[in-house]
Order: structure tokens, then C-alpha cells, then sequence
């Protein structure tokens, strides 16, 4: 199908929105045609989300013009979004946890007052939904004991049962395994196929250019292109995202690996609710090497991460440097851990890595504060702390490079580079990193790859915690995979591709044999993560 | 202890767990739409006062029921406004509807009536009177089966029914109906409800309101059924007891039967039996009055299992991307 014949399916003309200050849409005009899978990419912030929250009536625009099959229609609130056929799965599932399969697709969409007639008649109606379009899910099954893959479907279904035509995706893959985002595209082909409209938002370049016809470019609330997604490169997409040139590809030289500098053996955690969360978890990672943890999230790696830098005791050995570290006693804490030369930059930096509320240079500043160069007596020499900071942010390259600003007002990656230069700066043997890139764009994950990199070749060792499996298979040196507490299986990223390492993230180890969809749904429900949230 | 003896106190029990178990109910609607409710009590003074009041002025204790229940609307509708459109703190909001209602009756009583922050005796028409259901006179003199029917079955204020029969209907509303269902969803997972194009404002104060109607008749039921008129303060922490018992039940109607009976069983044992020695120690009477406290304290302590709230409760709904 041609991208400018016939009448679109939606259209939107001159689409502004203000928050405050902030434009996050400038006058987006975008025509999307019947039919075909239209990709939305940009940067965070770039305004994406904001866009397709317009178009399902969760903001109102400020000006501009929607038009769904040429007609103008105003979509005050979501049930008018509804109405005119658009169905959104938001990127945080909007479901009920305790409620079923069912009464999750039937909420606000409920033939009568009296809910038994309602549900026999959705029953149904999904019975076909899921025949027609390889979207099995068991009816009668509560929302918190599926895995995301499911919970993902269950959306679509609840838009499919809205008798949608125009879906909206929003980062769907961030939260599944290759072989279930590989099962996620075969379903929007199919739903394609019989004539739907999908309108895919994504930060992922490969996503783009493997399902989509047509794609968008978002940067900083502006549309800076339209372009057939045949007639691109990922290069030249995200050139367009970033407005300049950026690596794609990781440079680095081989590993020169030295002497073991971290050993752990059979270590092991139970959180409190009594739950096994690390189950006799070995490895070992030597000087001038990044060792990556692939995984779905909560299988583990957070505690294996929380466990090393000194936030969560545990049982087992784990020798630094050849000296065993204390992990139950007065002496398992992250001071302690810091003077043996251990840097940890936490997963979540909001909850973890930074205070949100505090300046810059205080934020850089925690962990230093012991340190005799600070210190003035017992006072706290602030000044001092204040000029190597500003020193630390400017060869971090954090912008903008005021250290009075508060955290909460940089950007992500900013801030993800405040964390990282204030764990970098301490000069560790060994760096604990746990997605060091999550809703970071990619200028920031240029640069902060590039720092990682440069570390492990001052022959420091790197242990990367990450659920992005480009981000392991690109930086580590060797690549462990974890399922259910349990490490499955150690690869070198020559020697492995996303298919082996997607199924052993499922916990299945005989990676030679072909698995079905199901199978690894099924396998990957009964991990501790899945089930205890 | 005797047959009869233990039928009074079950017949007290029932007595006392009404206005419990109406009060449980209003917060079981409330919460379960995730509007935290504490302001319970003062739901029940309001409405105990100006039924009590009403019903003293008129004569009618059906007035007086109905000015029950649009004084506790009202008191309903504040804690609405000020926590699902303005996105209050619920618990402040309650917490300050407790110290209005707690004060505005004994000043708004002295003024008009002049009894020292009472209404006068209610008698006759002005007072539920109890309900002889059919045959209980003739079939008292059965064995076993004739007091259970006459003494325990038999012989209570029309509200009491009420408050029995919303058990079921609340049970049906919540989870036979479309209703029931967005109701609950809201108190789970507001974004949910929003998205599916409900709006989620009007089904809290929906909720809000019924928890109006619920407790309005537990604050009439106060003062017009079990007492004859309004005292200060009456209520006595009522309100905060149907919270223990709410937890204790889980959030679910069946087992709020269960809870409040169990709070008004407690109640009837420590009124009945002022001085009872165990063991030959005589036990204060002060101690079994505080029956019903001492286990709220434990509920709350979370000492009987452990209790997961809705979700979303305690929390204004704010729209996130």
C-alpha cells in the first residue's frame, strides 16, 4: 500500500501540548494508513507518549486536529477514544491484579447491570478473539499469577473486545523475552492482516526496522520525519532521533583479563517473605573483564547486585580480592564494602541511586562524606566537596553542568551520569552496574557505555546487571544468564546469539532443540519473580 | 449458665453488632473503592443526633431516620469533596469530620434543647419499636427452637432487619453486578477503570455516598432503636471498632457478619456481667467494657492474619502517562 494514497486512518493535524513550560508536542501532524504497522520512535521525552495519550483522550490538546477515517473527531476523554475504534496498551498495564482474565476484558465494557449474562457472552466472544489471532489465555486465570507476555495479551484482547481497529502499543517489548516478542510481532502481523491499524511506540531501532511499514521520528516534541520503513537504516534513524551521529555498535578491543577479582560461591538469599530469591548463585569475574547478567527482571539479579554492594545480607562466600567479605555481620554494609574497593551504581536511580530533592553536588557527594579530605574537624568541608564535584560533572560531561540544580531536574541520562561519575570517580577494583542505561537516550548511552568500557580497560572488573540483551551481548566479555535465582549457563558473546540466550532466560538449557511460544511461557511463569511480586 | 441466659446475651449480641455491622458495610463500600474512610464515627454521631433531634421535634421516628441519613450524606459528601475532587488526605479529611461532628452535636443539642447536650427521651412513635414477627408468641413455649425464635429471631427494631439483609445485597452488588464489579476495580487499580473510559470520580463518590446512606442509618438505629434518644459522644469509638472489624474481615460482606458479631458478642458479655470473678479474682468491670477495644487493638496490631487492603486505597486518583 502506498504511504500517500487513499484516506488515512488517523489523522493529526498541528497537535501542540504544554506542560507548564515544557512543549512536549509542537505542532505534530502525522497521517497513519489503514492497514499498516506505523512505528513512533524518539528519545525519552521526546514526546511519544504524550502523543498517543492525545489521541486515547488521556490529555487534551492544546491545539491541532484529530481526524480517524478523514472524519474530524474530538476525543474529550478515553471512552470517546473508544468509541471511534482506538484501542491503547500502555506501556504499565492498566489491569486489575486480583480479578480474572475475564472480568479484566468485560470492566467498562459490560453488556448489563447484572454481570453473569455479561461474562458467558465475553467468554465467547474470546474464545474466537483468541482462534482468530494466536491469543491464548486462559479466561478463568487472575492477572497476577500471568507472566507479562500474558498480562500483554490480555490487553490486546481488552482492546480486540472494545472492537478496536487502531491499536496502540506503547514500549511492548521492554518487559518481554525475545521469543516472546517475537510471538508479540506474529500476532501484530496477523492482526494486520485482517486490516487493523497498529501504531507501534518504541525506543528500539531493530523493532522498527523488523515490523514496521511506515516510521515517525520524534525529537524533543517535534516530528522530524516520516519515511517508509524500507527506505532507512537504523543509522540513519537514529540520527534523526539524536540530531547528530551516534555509535550504534560498542567500540571496544578484546578482553585482557588478569588476576580473579571477585569469587562467589553458592551464594544464597531469602527475602522476607520467606521466598528463595538467589539459589547457590556461583561465579567469578577477573580484572579487566565485564561479566553481563542477562535475565528477566526478577529472577534474582537485583539481589545478586544488592548482596555485593552491601544492602542485603545473605549466605554463602564471596572473596574480593582473595578477602572473604563479611554478608551477614557488622561489617556487611556498603561503607565497608566501598573501602574494599567495591562501586555500585544501583538499578533503579530514583529510588536507590539518587535523592531527588537534593542538589547536584550533594548527590555526588554521598559515600565521600568520611572522607578526611572533607572534612574540617567535625564540621563538613562543603566548599571543597563543591569544586571536585563540579571537576566530576564536567569529565562526566553532565549537562547542564550546574551542581546547584537538584536532581529531579536533570534528564535521565544526566542523572544517570551524576550516579555513575560519583561511582566511577572512587577508582574501585570492581564496578557493580545494574542497567546503566534504562531511560537513558542514546546520546547518554553512548557515553556511558563508552565509560564502561574504558574502566574494565584500566584493567578494573565490571560485573553489568541488565535486562536490555543488546546492551549485555554488545559490552560483556562473557555473559552468565540467570532464571529463577539459578545462573543457566555461561556463553562469550561470539560464541552465542539472542535465541540461545532468550531461551536459557526462560530456564531452558537444551537450547538445541526448537521450543514453542508456549512452552517457554510456560516455563518462564514458574520462575520466583513471576510468582512473588 | 442457663439456656435463657445465653439466649439474651446472643439476642444482646444482635442488638449491639447492628450498628456495627451497618457501619462496616459503609466503609466496606468506601474502601473497597479506595476511599479510605475513618470519618465512620462521625457519620454515626451526625446521623444519631439528627435523627434522635428530628424525631424528638416531630414525634416521627421515620423524619427522624431520614434526617438521619441526609446529615450523614452531607458529612459524606465533605469527605468526597475534599478527597476525591480536591485529592485530599483521607485520613485528615476524617479525622477532622470526627472532631466536627463530635462537637457540633453537643453544641448544636445544648441549643436547642437545653439539656446539657441531649435530646429529649424519645417514646412512642418517636423510637423504633421491636418487630413481633408472626407466631412468636405462640411458638415460645417450644423447647430449644421456641426461644431462638421468639427471644433471638423475634423482637427487634426494623433496622436490625435492614442491616441483616445488607449482608447479602452487599454481597450481590459487589460481585454479581457491573456496578460491584467497577467498584471494586477502582479501589484495585483506578488506571484501569480510567482507561476502560469509566469515570473513576463518580464511581468513588457513588461509593462514598452509599457509605453515607450506610452509616446514616447506624447513627438512627443508635439513637432512636437500641437508646431512646441522643446522648454525647454516643457512638464511643463505634466507628473505629467497624474499622478493626472491616480489616478483621477482610474487606469481604459475609465475613463482616462474622467480625461485628463477634465485636457485639464482646459487648453483650462485658454489660452483662459488670462484676465477674474468675477463679475467685474478681475482674474489674472496667476491663470487660474494654472487650471490644482490646480486641480492636489487637486486629489493628495485625496480630489475626494478615489482611492486604485494595490496592489503590488511600489514594487520589491522579492521571499518569
Amino acid at each position: 500500500m502506498s504511504a500517500d494514497a487513499g484516506t488515512p486512518a488517523i489523522e493529526l493535524k498541528g497537535i501542540s501540548k504544554a506542560f507548564g513550560p515544557v512543549q512536549a508536542n509542537k505542532d505534530i501532524s502525522i497521517r497513519v494508513m489503514p492497514g499498516t504497522i506505523h512505528g513512533i520512535i524518539g528519545e525519552n521525552g521526546a514526546g511519544k507518549s504524550t502523543l498517543m495519550s492525545i489521541l486515547y483522550g488521556f490529555y487534551k490538546a492544546d491545539a491541532g486536529e484529530i481526524l480517524i477515517g478523514g472524519r474530524p473527531t474530538p476525543i474529550p476523554d478515553s471512552q470517546a477514544a473508544i468509541a471511534a475504534g482506538i484501542g491503547m496498551v500502555f506501556q504499565h498495564f492498566k489491569l486489575v491484579e486480583n480479578f480474572s482474565v475475564l472480568e479484566n476484558v468485560v470492566l467498562g465494557a459490560e453488556s448489563g447491570a447484572r454481570l453473569t449474562p455479561s461474562l458467558s457472552k465475553a467468554r465467547k466472544l474470546l474464545t474466537d478473539l483468541a482462534k482468530e489471532y494466536e491469543l491464548n489465555v486462559d479466561p478463568d486465570a487472575l492477572i497476577q499469577d500471568l507472566g507479562v507476555g500474558m498480562q500483554q495479551r490480555v490487553e490486546i484482547l481488552k482492546a480486540l473486545y472494545r472492537q478496536a481497529d487502531i491499536l496502540i502499543l506503547d514500549e511492548p517489548t521492554g518487559v518481554l523475552t525475545p521469543a516472546e516478542a517475537d510471538h508479540l510481532f506474529r500476532i501484530l502481523e496477523g492482526l494486520k492482516a485482517q486490516g487493523k491499524t497498529i501504531i507501534l511506540i518504541t525506543h528500539k531501532l531493530r523493532e522498527i526496522m523488523e515490523i514496521t511499514d511506515t516510521v515517525s521520528v520524534m525529537r524533543r516534541g517535534e516530528m522530524t520525519a516520516t519515511v517508509k520503513t524500507a527506505e532507512t537504516s537504523p543509522e540513519e534513524l537514529a540520527e534523526l532521533m539524536v540530531g547528530r551521529k551516534v555509535l550504534l555498535r560498542v567500540d571496544k578491543t578484546p578482553a585482557q583479563p588478569g588476576k580473579t577479582v571477585l569469587e562467589v560461591e553458592n551464594l544464597r538469599v531469602t527475602d522476607d517473605k520467606g521466598v528463595e530469591r538467589l539459589k547457590s548463585v556461583s561465579l567469578s569475574v577477573r580484572a579487566g573483564e565485564i561479566l553481563g547478567i542477562a535475565g528477566v527482571a526478577g529472577n534474582g539479579q537485583s539481589e545478586l547486585l544488592e548482596v555485593l554492594g552491601g544492602v542485603r545480607p545473605a549466605t554463602g562466600t564471596v572473596r574480593m580480592n582473595g578477602t572473604p567479605l563479611d554478608l551477614e555481620g557488622a561489617r556487611s554494609d556498603a561503607r565497608t564494602r566501598r573501602e574494599q574497593g567495591i562501586a555500585h551504581v544501583p538499578e533503579d536511580r530514583h529510588r536507590e541511586g539518587l535523592i531527588l530533592d537534593f542538589h547536584a553536588w550533594e548527590n555526588v557527594g554521598f559515600g565521600y562524606h568520611h572522607d578526611p579530605k572533607y572534612n574540617r574537624g567535625w564540621l563538613m568541608d562543603n566548599d571543597a566537596l563543591r569544586r571536585d564535584t563540579e571537576a566530576k560533572i564536567a569529565r562526566f560531561d553532565v549537562r547542564p553542568a550546574n551542581c546547584w540544580l537538584t536532581a529531579k531536574n536533570f534528564s535521565g541520562g544526566n542523572q544517570q551520569k551524576i550516579v555513575i561519575a560519583r561511582e566511577l570517580e572512587r577508582n574501585p577494583d570492581l564496578l557493580l552496574v545494574g542497567q546503566p542505561t534504562r531511560g537513558v537516550d542514546i546520546g547518554a548511552i553512548e557515553f556511558i557505555h563508552q565509560q564502561i568500557v574504558a574502566l574494565r580497560d584500566a584493567g578494573k572488573a565490571v560485573l553489568l546487571v541488565s535486562v536490555e540483551l543488546d546492551e549485555i551481548m554488545s559490552l560483556s566479555d562473557r555473559i552468565a544468564v540467570m532464571f529463577d535465582g539459578k545462573i543457566m549457563g555461561e556463553r562469550l558473546p561470539s560464541e552465542t546469539n539472542e535465541r540461545e540466550l532468550g531461551l536459557l532466560m526462560a530456564g531452558i538449557t537444551d537450547t538445541d532443540r526448537a521450543h514453542s511460544a508456549e512452552e517457554v511461557e510456560a516455563n518462564l511463569a514458574k520462575s520466583v519473580g513471576r510468582r512473588v511480586q | 449458665m442457663d439456656f435463657l441466659t445465653l439466649i439474651q446475651i446472643l439476642d444482646s449480641t444482635v442488638r449491639l453488632a447492628t450498628p456495627l455491622l451497618l457501619a462496616c458495610l459503609a466503609g466496606l463500600f468506601s474502601e473497597r473503592a479506595g476511599v479510605f474512610d475513618i470519618g465512620l464515627e462521625a457519620k454515626m454521631l451526625a446521623a444519631a443526633f439528627f435523627s434522635a433531634a428530628v424525631a424528638a421535634i416531630t414525634g416521627d421516628v421515620w423524619l427522624g431516620l431520614l434526617a438521619g441519613i441526609v446529615s450523614s450524606l452531607i458529612f459524606a459528601l465533605i469527605h468526597g469533596i475534599a478527597s476525591i475532587t480536591f485529592r485530599g488526605d483521607q485520613l485528615i479529611s476524617g479525622v477532622a469530620l470526627n472532631f466536627l461532628a463530635s462537637g457540633m452535636t453537643v453544641l448544636i443539642a445544648r441549643d436547642w434543647f437545653n439539656e446539657g447536650g441531649r435530646t429529649p427521651a424519645l417514646d412512642g412513635a418517636a423510637r423504633f419499636q421491636n418487630i413481633t414477627l408472626p407466631f412468636a408468641d405462640s411458638v415460645a413455649g417450644v423447647p430449644v427452637l421456641g426461644p431462638i425464635y421468639s427471644e433471638l429471631i423475634s423482637g427487634h427494631t426494623i433496622l436490625v432487619y435492614v442491616a441483616l439483609l445488607m449482608v447479602p445485597l452487599t454481597w450481590y452488588i459487589l460481585y454479581r453486578t457491573r456496578f460491584g464489579l467497577r467498584l471494586r476495580a477502582v479501589g484495585e487499580n483506578p488506571g484501569a477503570v480510567d482507561t476502560a473510559g469509566i469515570s473513576v470520580v463518580r464511581l468513588r463518590y457513588a461509593a462514598v455516598l452509599i457509605a453515607g446512606v450506610l452509616c446514616g442509618l447506624a447513627g438512627a438505629y443508635l439513637a432512636t432503636g437500641l437508646a431512646a434518644g441522643f446522648t454525647q459522644n454516643m457512638t464511643a469509638g463505634r466507628g473505629y471498632i467497624a474499622l478493626a472489624a472491616l480489616i478483621f474481615a477482610k474487606w469481604r460482606p459475609w465475613y463482616a457478619l462474622g467480625a461485628t458479631m463477634l465485636f457485639g458478642l464482646l459487648d453483650a458479655i462485658g454489660n452483662r456481667y459488670q462484676s465477674l470473678e474468675l477463679l475467685g479474682v474478681p475482674i474489674p468491670t472496667q476491663f470487660m467494657q474494654a472487650l471490644p477495644y482490646i480486641l480492636t487493638v489487637v486486629i489493628l496490631a495485625g496480630f489475626v492474619g494478615k489482611a492486604v487492603p485494595p490496592r489503590a486505597g488511600g489514594e487520589a486518583y491522579v492521571k499518569e502517562r
